[in-house]
């Protein structure tokens, strides 16, 4: 005791300095690059902000950005509907695929290195600038021809035509063609997911599988009463990753709207203001899904 | 008759038994499913890239000729010449090359050594540290876009240097600030990564180098260290990867530079026609080729660790 009084540190104290040591670069910049332009930002929704020679000036204006970006833009509350209703489709969709092609993976089969090296392809290309030229190829073809021409996976029109030859209603067919054509989409935005529940059906042990099969249980049934249990979990987890990597992703018109009102349109305070809004009513929709998904997950220990 | 379907149907079991060892229709109508749809998914996963490789070697005549759908008739290296001239490829490409390299090196520096002191020490404040972390995650980088921009646009050191400040817009300053102070692109993942790998590893190897003399910063660089190279690398990968790939944050601070991701977009700008363009093309080809080695040459490390290092506890 003595000989640590003489620095002045008790030996858990010692150790908990430590601890502070090895986590400063984060803390440095954590408040350098995350809290401090956190609140500049909340400054800036609420401020005109003007660059002059050397700096920029900010004046107080209320909340003048927040009734612009919601009564006189005339395209953000579409859009932040739009991109709020296509991330509940998308992560449903998602989750529900994920799952279904993580149980596919798991199982054994000749050439599993080749496929899971396939799938984990769009991990490492799904994101940024590649995906963001599809992206706007995409909506390019929409725009100009009303339709895509025939470099997408599946024709648009030759799928229809099948579709109708098979006897389906027209009211019908508008719909199914739209849900096969998000299936790309659908499959390339879950990689992570993917992965994370293949991990998860990793971690669950075998034994439980073979009582469930001594006692006579289908595959079916260990799936709900084993599987799904144990993963829950981990939907949990990939429902807030999903919900999150729609946030930055270019699938999402509102992060370009964004961008777009910052650099060259109603100006860095409108936009930021836009970023606020958007960022709340994600947020409470995280916290509601969470809060009502947790309700039914179980935990293993 | 029946004695002839009933031989039949134990001829058909005991082939099914022998070629693809299963045991029942029901089973080899899974498998048969099964096989449908990965081949399927993996063809949708590989299309796109498929696509850009045979386009990109193609003529003017071939895109407009119907007739053409995979192989080039007229396949050229026109595309490539011309790609590589606009986007000033090799100054790109080295410029990319050295940014990522350095984003990933310092990425995994910062986030190591965060990741170790979260998973081994225990101090006030590490629960809110860690939640921190995450909380860096999940922030739409699109909220903070803005003053991040300001700051490295008039940058004074928070107000420590004089008045014009510095603009580090365009050089590498504000992506090696961030990542060396673990705030990079995706590096509160990473510093997850580094606390899960960590806090599964056994206490007693630094319980014994505690015990043979060596301080908590010996321990962690000559013990605990040498043990984690599948987490490095996972970690060293993604960060490369990812900054590679970069598009959000690379317009933001580079955007009059020529690094690949701008360089491609503006290429892009360029040259499309409704038609896609296969100059285009060619230019994505070669801005995933780099990737496409490393992930050839690694892609056991991307597989194996992602399952090794505990991505999810």
């Amino acid at each position: 005791m003595r000989r640590g009084r003489r620095f002045g540190l008790s030996l858990t104290s010692k150790m908990s300095m430590y601890g502070y040591v090895f986590a400063l670069p984060f803390i440095v910049g954590f408040i350098l690059f995350f809290l401090y332009p956190m609140v500049q930002s909340v400054i800036f929704s609420v401020s005109d902000l003007v660059i002059r020679r050397g700096g920029y000036d900010l004046e107080y204006v209320g909340l003048s950005n927040y009734r612009y970006a919601l009564f006189v833009d005339d395209k953000y509350v579409r859009v932040l509907v739009e991109t709020l209703g296509k991330m509940l489709g998308d992560v449903g969709a998602v989750l529900i695929f994920s799952l279904f092609a993580a149980s596919l993976l798991n199982s054994r089969f000749k050439g599993r290195t080749l496929v899971r090296v396939i799938f984990l392809l769009p991990v490492i290309f799904g994101s940024g600038v590649i995906m963001r030229i599809e992206e706007a190829d995409y909506r390019n073809q929409v725009l100009v021809m009303g339709t895509e021409v025939g470099t997408g996976v599946f024709s648009r029109e030759a799928l229809a035509g099948f579709l109708m030859q098979i006897g389906i209603p027209e009211t019908m067919l508008e719909y199914i063609v739209n849900v096969v054509y998000g299936i790309p989409r659908i499959i390339r935005a879950s990689a992570i997911q993917i992965l994370i529940f293949l991990a998860g059906f990793q971690s669950i042990p075998k034994s439980l599988y073979e009582s469930a099969d001594v006692e006579g249980a289908t595959r079916w049934e260990s799936f709900w009463k084993i599987t799904f249990p144990l993963l829950s979990p981990l939907i949990l987890t990939n429902i807030v990753y999903s919900t999150v990597d729609f946030f930055g992703s270019p699938r999402n018109e509102m992060i370009e709207k964004i961008r777009a009102t910052a650099f060259g349109g109603a100006g860095y305070g409108v936009s930021t203001a836009m970023a606020f809004m958007y960022f709340a009513l994600v947020s409470f929709l995280i916290t509601v899904i969470v809060v009502v998904v947790s309700r039914w997950v179980f935990y293993h220990e | 008759m029946p004695g002839a379907i009933a031989n039949a149907k134990s001829w058909i079991r005991r082939t099914m038994n022998r070629r693809i060892g299963v045991s029942s229709v029901g089973e080899l109508l899974f498998v048969v499913i099964r096989a449908v749809l990965l081949i399927g998914m993996c063809y949708i996963i590989v299309f796109p890239m498929v696509s850009k490789i045979s386009s990109s070697f193609m003529s003017g005549e071939d895109i407009y000729d119907n007739t053409v759908r995979w192989i080039p008739r007229r396949p050229t290296l026109n595309n490539y010449r011309d790609a590589f001239y606009e986007m000033e490829y090799g100054w790109a490409l080295l410029r990319s090359l050295a940014l990522a390299v350095a984003v990933g090196a310092l990425s995994l520096m910062s986030c190591t050594l965060v990741g170790y002191g979260l998973a081994r020490y225990r101090f006030p404040g590490r629960e809110l540290i860690f939640a921190g972390a995450i909380l860096t995650l999940v922030i739409p980088p699109s909220l903070l876009m803005i003053p991040m921009y300001m700051n490295f646009r008039f940058f004074n050191l928070y107000g420590l240097l004089p008045e014009p400040g510095v603009n580090l817009l365009n050089s590498f300053w504000p992506f090696l600030m961030t990542s060396a102070t673990a705030t990079g692109l995706r590096n509160g993942l990473f510093i997850y990564i580094m606390r899960q790998y960590f806090s599964g590893m056994p206490r007693n190897l630094e319980e014994a180098a505690y015990i043979d003399g060596a301080g908590p910063i010996r321990t962690f660089f000559s013990v605990m260290l040498p043990c984690a190279p599948p987490a490095l690398m996972i970690v060293f990968l993604f960060s490369f990867v990812w900054q590679w790939n970069d598009y959000f944050y690379t317009s933001i601070y580079m955007a009059g530079t020529n690094v690949l991701p701008m360089a491609l977009s503006q290429l892009r700008q360029d040259f499309i026609t409704q038609l896609g363009s296969p100059i285009v093309n060619a230019g994505s080809v070669m801005f995933i080729l780099p990737i496409l080695i490393i992930f050839a040459f690694l892609q056991r490390y991307f597989v194996e660790s992602v399952d090794r290092t505990g991505l999810v506890g």
